[in-house]
This record gives structure tokens, C-alpha cells and sequence, in this order.
């Protein structure tokens, strides 16, 4: 069973990322952002429906170093993280089906 | 694959124009089906142009304001509530040469009596080298998404209309500097956007220029500058591009279908929402390119929904 959506912060980002077993997929949003809004469900969807990644996000606005360090200039913007460091990196509100099959070679 | 039922209407679009027009028809008993498009970073989305804009200052109701986001997700609640139902997808391809109407989803087909279309309009780019390649870094679709990452950065913001001196000022929240393009040596801008900008310290204007080349590896730092009288070139560092330059109706779907005018936009008939195919009803920006404002598109979204609901009944439906 695939488990939900967890906020990831300053203080937990690292050991999560760094120490998960499988890819994790970062999606950096804010409050403000519609196209962020828009693709919440999506990502709802597939952390349900795919064992092989978990989905985590990062309120940019809560966490600004974060973004910082992964130079996030547009949101949203997703990231893909291989054992710790990133891997794949999508900027900008997709549909599902496109987002499947940019992550496709890591699910 | 087809869906056997006939519908009596179907929505295409989602803006404030196709989502008042599905609170009309769901309250008429019509069941509609919006395909309400699908999520993008560009005014081609679920929701419209709204999507990517905060402070939404004169939408009626509103004393305080509203974002953007939030209103649209309001106007979805409230289609929804009276039984829309909804696909998040885009149409693909529609055939209105006979009844009942087809609409396609990719392989899916959908068939309805009626169809409102309100597709909006979508924001022009620069279409120049690199913007591609530059979008997310540096070039932005969206201010309100991308402006909280321009802190103590100078922006470069293309454009002369009211959107641009919307960016502008918002975008003041952020930037230490923003540089407002203008192709001519006036602004387009209605009279209180042009104040506040003015009055704005942050905001400085270049008249008479284009940009005519975008500068960085692998993020903006500069772009270059070119007088449209002299042709002459300069170079102007900028960490961030807004462009807000105009829009272009969402009618590529319709040609040959429906009749359009010169400069893209659906005709309607009569100062109603018909279109030349009986049955077929055009509302919001797909089919204005003066008003162009969320409540004249709301406004607009609501005739068509008359109009289709008393087309329907006229047809014994």
C-alpha cells in the first residue's frame, strides 16, 4: 500500500530525502500558486496509486533555503531525488498523463 | 470508444465564462459536462486566465479582493454543487457539421445537443530564441507564482496593457527593480493601473523598445534591448522576464467549423452568444477581444446558458 503525502521542512528534508529507499518525488508549492493547486489532486493520485516513489512536498514560502538550495525559480516545480540528490527536475503544472511518463523510468 | 449517452449540453472550457455558463445549465436540469481542460503553468488551464493572477480588485462581491486561484475554485464549487460533472482533459477535436454534436477527448467521444464553447485566450510569449529553454529559470508564465523568487532581483516585465502593470506592481513586492518594457512611447493601461504604476519608485519604464534576444547558461542574467525606432541595441541585466504582451483566442480547434473573425475570435450573432451552427453557443474571451474581464465573461457564460437551455426546449428537449 502506498502511503500519503508528507511536508517536508528545514529540519527534516535531508534525513527524509537522504535516507529514503526508494526515489522521492519533491514538489515545491506554495499557497499562492494556482497552478499549484491544480496539479494537488495529481500528485494525490499517484502517491495512492504508485508503490515504487513517495511523494513529498515543500512549502516554499515556509521554507525558502530549501528552494534556495535547489534553485527552484518557478513553482510548481517537481523534483526527483535518486539516493539523496536529484535526478529528474520538472518545472511547471502538468497533466497526469504527462507526469507519468516524465517520472515513467522511476516508478 | 463512445460514450452511449447523448448529453443535452457540453461546456468546453472553465474560465469564469464556461463555469457560469455550467452553474446556469446544472440549475436549468441540464447535466452538463464540462471538459474543463488540462493543468498547465500557462492561461490555458483549468480555470482560465485567473489561475495565475493574486488580487482580483474589482470582481463584484468582493470588497476586500480576492485571489485569483481561490475565485475560481469558488466558481467550480458552485457548478458542481448543482451536479456538473467534470473531465480534466483537453478537447482534442469536435465535429459540429451534424446533431447530436461530437466532442472528442483523445479516443473518448462525447455527444451532446448543445454545446457551449468558452475556451478563453491564452497569453501571448515573445516567441524569440532560448525562451523555452529559459522558462522556470528566469523566464516566467506567471507572476504570481515566480515573484516570491525575485527578492532584492531585478525584473524585466514586457508589455504596456493592464496585465503588465499588474505584474509590475505586484512584482514590486519582491524586486528590488522593475524595468516595464513598452513597445510604443504610451501606455495601453486603463488611467488607475498607469497611476499606480507611476507612483511606483521600483518601477521604471523604456519606451520605444522590444526585447530582441534573452542573455544566461543556464539562468537569465540579461537581455538585449532594442529601440524600435533606431533599431539600435543595449544590453540590460535582468534576473527575471515577465511577459504580458496581449492574448490570442483559443479557436484552433473551431476552424472550419465555426465562423471566425479576421483576427481569430468566434463570431456571435445578434449581440446573443449563438454562433453560425444552430446549437452551438460561444462565451467569454474565445469570442471578446474588448472587454476581455472575468465578470463580463461571467455575464457572458450566463447568456449562453439561456440561450442553449431555450434552443433546447425550442427543439422539444
Amino acid at each position: 500500500m502506498a502511503e500519503g503525502i508528507g511536508n517536508l521542512s528545514e529540519g527534516t528534508f535531508d534525513e527524509v530525502v537522504g535516507s529514503a529507499d526508494k526515489p522521492v518525488l519533491v514538489d515545491f508549492w506554495a499557497e499562492w500558486c494556482g497552478p499549484c493547486k491544480m496539479i494537488a489532486p495529481i500528485l494525490e493520485e499517484i502517491a495512492s496509486e504508485q508503490d515504487g516513489i513517495s511523494i513529498a512536498k515543500v512549502n516554499v514560502d515556509e521554507n525558502p533555503d530549501i528552494a534556495r538550495r535547489f534553485e527552484v525559480m518557478s513553482i510548481p516545480t517537481l523534483i526527483m531525488f535518486q539516493d539523496g540528490e536529484p535526478a529528474k527536475r520538472l518545472v511547471g503544472a502538468k497533466p497526469k498523463a504527462s507526469l507519468l511518463e516524465e517520472i515513467g523510468e522511476f516508478l | 470508444m463512445s460514450n452511449d449517452r447523448t448529453r443535452e449540453v457540453i461546456v468546453i472550457g472553465s474560465g469564469p465564462a464556461g463555469l457560469t455558463a455550467a452553474i446556469y445549465a446544472s440549475r436549468a436540469q441540464l447535466s452538463p459536462l464540462v471538459v474543463e481542460g488540462e493543468p498547465s503553468s500557462t492561461s490555458d488551464q483549468p480555470g482560465g486566465q485567473l489561475m495565475l493572477t493574486t488580487d482580483v480588485e474589482n470582481y463584484p462581491g468582493f470588497p476586500d479582493g480576492v485571489m485569483g486561484p481561490e475565485l475560481m475554485m469558488n466558481f467550480r464549487a458552485q457548478a458542481e454543487r448543482f451536479g456538473a460533472e467534470f473531465i480534466t482533459a483537453k478537447v482534442t477535436d469536435v465535429d459540429f457539421s451534424s446533431r447530436p454534436f461530437g466532442v472528442w477527448v483523445g479516443e473518448e467521444e462525447h455527444r451532446a445537443e448543445a454545446v457551449i464553447v468558452s475556451t478563453g485566450a491564452r497569453s501571448l510569449m515573445l516567441d524569440i530564441d532560448r525562451e523555452d529553454e529559459l522558462l522556470g529559470h528566469g523566464v516566467s508564465t506567471c507572476a504570481t507564482c515566480d515573484g516570491f523568487f525575485f527578492r532584492d532581483q531585478e525584473i524585466v516585465v514586457v508589455g504596456g496593457g493592464d496585465s503588465a502593470m499588474e505584474e509590475a506592481s505586484f512584482l514590486t513586492r519582491f524586486a528590488s527593480k522593475v524595468t516595464v518594457i513598452v513597445r510604443r512611447d504610451v501606455l495601453r493601461a486603463s488611467k488607475i493601473m498607469q497611476e499606480r504604476a507611476h507612483a511606483n519608485p521600483k518601477i521604471v519604464f523604456l519606451w520605444n523598445a522590444e526585447v530582441a534576444a534573452l542573455h544566461g547558461e543556464t539562468k537569465l542574467d540579461g537581455v538585449t534591448v532594442k529601440d524600435t525606432r533606431t533599431g539600435e541595441k543595449s544590453r540590460l541585466d535582468a534576473d527575471g522576464l515577465f511577459v504580458a504582451i496581449g492574448h490570442r483566442p483559443n479557436t484552433d480547434l473551431f476552424v472550419g467549423q465555426l465562423e471566425l473573425h479576421a483576427n481569430g475570435y468566434l463570431k456571435t450573432f445578434d449581440g446573443r452568444s449563438h454562433t453560425n451552427v444552430e446549437g452551438v453557443f460561444a462565451c467569454g474571451d474565445v469570442q471578446d477581444d474588448w472587454y476581455r474581464q472575468a465578470v463580463t465573461a461571467a455575464g457572458s457564460g450566463c447568456m449562453a446558458a439561456i440561450d442553449a437551455e431555450r434552443w433546447l426546449e425550442s427543439q422539444g428537449h
